[in-house]
């Protein structure tokens, strides 16, 4: 079918370019994308649950900091090595989004919202109260010398740029075939009639917590990699602007579309950096532009190309 | 055999008895219509069938077994299908997607024997050349059809349909009619109906309700005859 050749083509494309782009340009634009793949990464997790399962979480921050605790943590408390404390992170947020979504999953609509935000601030609250080993807002830094895998050192520059590629490929290419795949089709008929859904013969519930554990654990991997590439693991990332975070790149980038979360994090993240540049006002300078772009494009970035004749865009 | 029974199936909303102690019974191959006054307690009794509703109390067997106290998309997984009253499609996917979602859950076929099979069953209800279409940008008439489709691609034992000729026009009608005759003897259908013409050209028995209650069961014939229904439902005539 032509229309899959379209997609696979623009899933290649899209990572040919990110790998080409470190020759390209210039080593702080380098640092910058290094840093837009990790985030992308949460996005793209992100996305799953909110773009094709249409459930909408404020408290998606309890899983990246799952991920970024359950790293950084035993490295720093057990002496953990890079590679089987990325594990950690890794299992740890599956099982706290295993937990999370069984309870939350007997909401629904604002009600969702809300709980999944309560246990992301009683998550917070947490990393705060125990603050004698995560040192709460201020956080830690995890060593440079540990953070090496196979012998590769993680914080040198060009590493760090294709470890970055590399986990942002992984989730990227995972949720493209996901999203095509039968158990995707489900999502997003139980995102678009949740009760026609239901009496397909689907089970609803059972595919909404395997969305949530599945969007947990991507959002984790990406907490997981950031302190892993980026050495620091703090209570900010668990607060409640990094539940929104995610929100606001995959409503900016398209919600719904494999290659909105990219976009969107990639336009954020350089919106804050050229506004600041520009005026000490910045937020006023972003929170104008997403007001435009909830005007005139309420599908988002991608969305809005979709809309526009490219209809294949997955 | 019996494919589907419920004895004393009982559900009311407040203080008022949708459906009143319902003892039912199609055997396998049959075209059962349900009629029956508004408000009689047609919906509400298959929706406590298939699961959509909960029962009070009493029981629905199906293919054998209890099913009372499954869920409804385990009942619908068992062989049943399901098409709503008010049209309920994915007005967002595309015919095509409608359709593939019913039977990409029934089969674990290869992508192109799903294509295939979904073609199938859309020409057969006449919307082939508009497989392509968002559900959603198709006429009242189509969606209902494209409803039809989802349940035709489930292949089920048992394909509860709820006015499912409500806003089609005369030219579909009779092909409505047609269909459910080429479907008679393998599948067994359960047609809540209004239009008298299809439920009497199609119907082989006939169950009337009425205040939740089955006011008669029969042939067309027999119920046509009967004066307890006349008075009721088809006005003294």
């Amino acid at each position: 079918m032509t229309g899959n050749l379209k997609e696979n083509s623009l899933h290649v494309g899209v990572l040919v370019i990110l790998a080409a782009l470190f020759f390209v340009v210039s080593d702080y634009h380098d640092g910058n994308l290094a840093r837009i793949m990790v985030l992308a990464v949460y996005a793209v997790g992100y996305n799953l649950l909110f773009g094709y399962s249409g459930l909408l979480s404020l408290g998606h921050a309890l899983f990246f900091a799952a991920g970024m605790y359950g790293l950084g943590l035993s490295m720093n408390l057990l002496g953990f090595a890079a590679l089987p404390a990325l594990l950690v992170g890794i299992v740890f947020s599956a099982g706290v989004s295993a937990i999370v979504g069984f309870l939350a999953l007997r909401t629904s609509g604002v009600a969702f919202m809300i709980v999944t935000l309560m246990f992301a601030q009683a998550g917070f609250l947490t990393a705060l109260h125990f603050g004698e080993y995560t040192r709460g807002d201020e956080g830690f830094v995890i060593q440079q010398a540990s953070r090496m895998i196979a012998g590769i050192d993680l914080s040198a520059h060009a590493n760090r740029y294709f470890a970055a590629f590399g986990f942002f490929a992984l989730s990227y290419v995972a949720v493209a075939i996901l999203v095509r795949s039968p158990f995707g089709r489900c999502l997003v008929a139980i995102r678009e009639n949740e009760e026609r859904a239901r009496m397909l013969g689907y089970d609803v519930w059972m595919h909404k917590y395997l969305a949530v554990i599945a969007s947990g654990t991507i959002s984790g991997l990406s907490g997981a990699a950031y302190a892993l590439l980026f050495g620091y693991a703090g209570a900010t990332f668990a607060s409640v602007q990094y539940s929104i975070l995610p929100l606001l790149w995959v409503l900016l980038g398209g919600a719904g579309t494999t290659i909105g979360p990219l976009i969107g994090t990639a336009f954020a993240f350089y919106l804050i950096d050229l506004a600041s540049e520009i005026t000490t006002a910045h937020l006023l300078v972003v929170g104008l532009t997403i007001v435009l772009l909830t005007l005139f494009a309420p599908q988002g970035i991608s969305g809005e190309l979709r809309r526009r004749g490219l209809k294949w865009l997955p | 055999m019996n494919l589907l029974e419920t004895r004393c199936l009982s559900r009311s909303f407040g203080g008022l008895k949708a459906v009143d102690n319902v003892d039912f019974a199609v055997p396998e191959g049959q075209v059962r219509a349900l009629i029956g006054p508004n408000g009689a307690g047609k919906s509400t009794f298959v929706a406590a069938v298939c699961g959509r509703i909960r029962a009070e109390s009493g029981s629905v067997h199906f293919d054998g077994k209890d099913i009372s106290r499954l869920p409804a998309h385990r009942r619908i997984e068992m062989g049943m299908a399901y098409t709503f009253q008010i049209t309920s499609v994915f007005a967002n996917l595309t015919a095509h997607e409608n359709v593939a979602l019913g039977v990409r859950r029934i089969a674990r076929l290869g992508r192109r024997d799903i294509d295939q099979k979904v073609m199938e069953v859309l020409d057969r209800v006449g919307l082939a050349e508009r497989s392509d279409q968002s559900a959603g940008d198709l006429s009242y008439g189509h969606q209902r059809l494209l409803e039809i489709a989802m349940g035709l691609g489930q292949m089920p034992k048992l394909f509860i349909m709820d006015e499912p000729t409500q806003g089609l026009a005369e030219g579909e009608i009779e092909e409505f009619k047609h269909l459910i005759r080429q479907l008679a003897g393998d599948t067994t259908i359960l047609l809540i109906e209004h239009n008298m013409n299809v439920v009497m050209e199609t119907a082989e028995q006939i169950t009337v309700l009425n205040s939740g209650c089955v006011l008669a069961e029969g042939t067309p014939e027999e119920v046509r005859a009967n004066s307890d229904v006349q008075a009721a439902y088809l006005g003294t005539g």
